[in-house]
């Protein structure tokens, strides 16, 4: 039985689909057949993440629709193996994705791969709640920001009450939050949101947190997921979360400053 | 922080401000999104019931519904303003 992972915000522009990319080669590195799927119709963007853009030649919503065959629209990635990428379409038909071809598609995917990381688009629209219906278990990436942390615990509230597992009163999504852009300087100086904050606000598992890194724009230039960039302190943060959420305890990592000389401390910020 | 900064302004730090905020922001939405579906209607039909005793704005009744283990407690709260006393001289 493969495992459904949905990525899912709410809001846009938090590292959802950094965090598809990296949990799913994370995932694969660790030995699991894993396939990513970009839900985001009509704004295609993991196929540049991935670094896999030139290599799309069908889609999610061709396999849907019958005019391509599952392992045609499949890319296997290059550099880890066991690592499949199925791309968006780029329609702007909004009723693209439904239910059934939805499930249909996820129960073919489900033969061969040991795990599916679904990453939702922004927003609460139907590429969202497809995105998250099937999900066994939800990352929900959050950034130590006000929007973010409201809209992250809206995105729960439907979690629990609009997916498969919750219309068949089956048991309900494991909840796990990943912060991410999370910067330990700001946090000293009272200008961000901590950990402990949003935790409070939140309150479910702690799945990892992700420093503020230069890692990873540098990744997205390039279209390497940012967890192949081993020195990066983005890309440890990574490994970290994905080792937790196959069951390892790690210390959280990257929560605090280095340690100021004593001048510094007491007059300088 | 630094030791200087405790000299130089008592303001709150920006990031309690967002907590505080957030908490009461996602505490209201929580209680509305846990709401029953007959909620709103039933507040209709009690403001119409009040009204044919006493005129109240719309906004003078409130219902909501608090879960405390197995106990569901509905809680409705009426306020009479200045109006009603206007009326009834």
């Amino acid at each position: 039985m493969a495992k459904i992972v949905v990525i899912t915000s709410g809001k846009g522009g938090v590292g959802k689909t950094t965090t598809s990319a990296a949990f799913a080669t994370g995932l694969a590195q660790a030995g699991f057949k894993t396939v990513v799927i970009d839900f985001d119709v009509g704004l295609r963007n993991l196929d540049l993440v991935m670094g896999c853009e030139r290599r799309v030649v069908y889609d999610f919503v061709n396999v849907i629709n019958g005019e391509a065959k599952l392992n045609q629209a499949l890319i296997k990635d290059k550099r880890v193996n066991g690592l499949a990428v199925l791309p968006a379409s780029q329609t702007r038909d909004k009723d693209a994705l439904n239910k059934e071809g939805v499930r249909k598609v996820l129960d073919e995917l489900a033969e061969s791969f040991d795990y599916i990381v679904c990453d939702s688009p922004a927003g609460i629209e139907v590429g969202a709640q497809m995105a998250m219906y099937f999900a066994d278990a939800a990352i929900v990436v959050t950034n130590p920001e006000v929007s973010s942390v409201r809209d992250s615990d809206r995105m729960l509230g439907i979690l629990a009450s609009k997916s498969r597992r919750a219309e068949n009163n089956e048991d309900p999504i494991e909840e796990h939050l990943l912060l991410t852009r999370y910067s330990a300087a700001r946090v000293d100086k009272g200008e961000m949101l901590s950990v402990d904050d949003v935790l409070d606000i939140l309150n479910i598992d702690l799945l990892g947190v992700i420093p503020e890194s230069q890692a990873v724009l540098n990744a997205s230039n390039s279209g390497t997921p940012v967890i192949l960039d081993e020195d990066s302190d983005a890309g440890q943060a990574y490994h970290d979360m994905v080792a937790r959420f196959l069951g390892e305890e790690r210390e959280h990592r990257f929560l605090t400053t280095e340690k100021k000389g004593l001048l510094r401390r007491l007059f300088g910020s | 922080m630094s030791f200087l900064d405790y000299f130089r302004s008592s303001r709150k730090p920006s990031a309690a401000i967002a907590k505080e905020r957030l908490q009461i922001v996602v505490a209201h939405e929580r209680a509305r999104r846990n709401a029953p579906d007959y909620l709103p209607l039933l507040q209709q039909d009690i403001l119409a019931a009040i009204r044919k005793y006493v005129p109240i704005d719309d906004d003078c009744v409130s219902l909501q519904v608090d879960r405390d283990g197995d106990m569901e407690v509905l809680e409705l709260n009426v306020t009479l303003g200045e109006q009603v006393r206007v009326a009834r001289n």
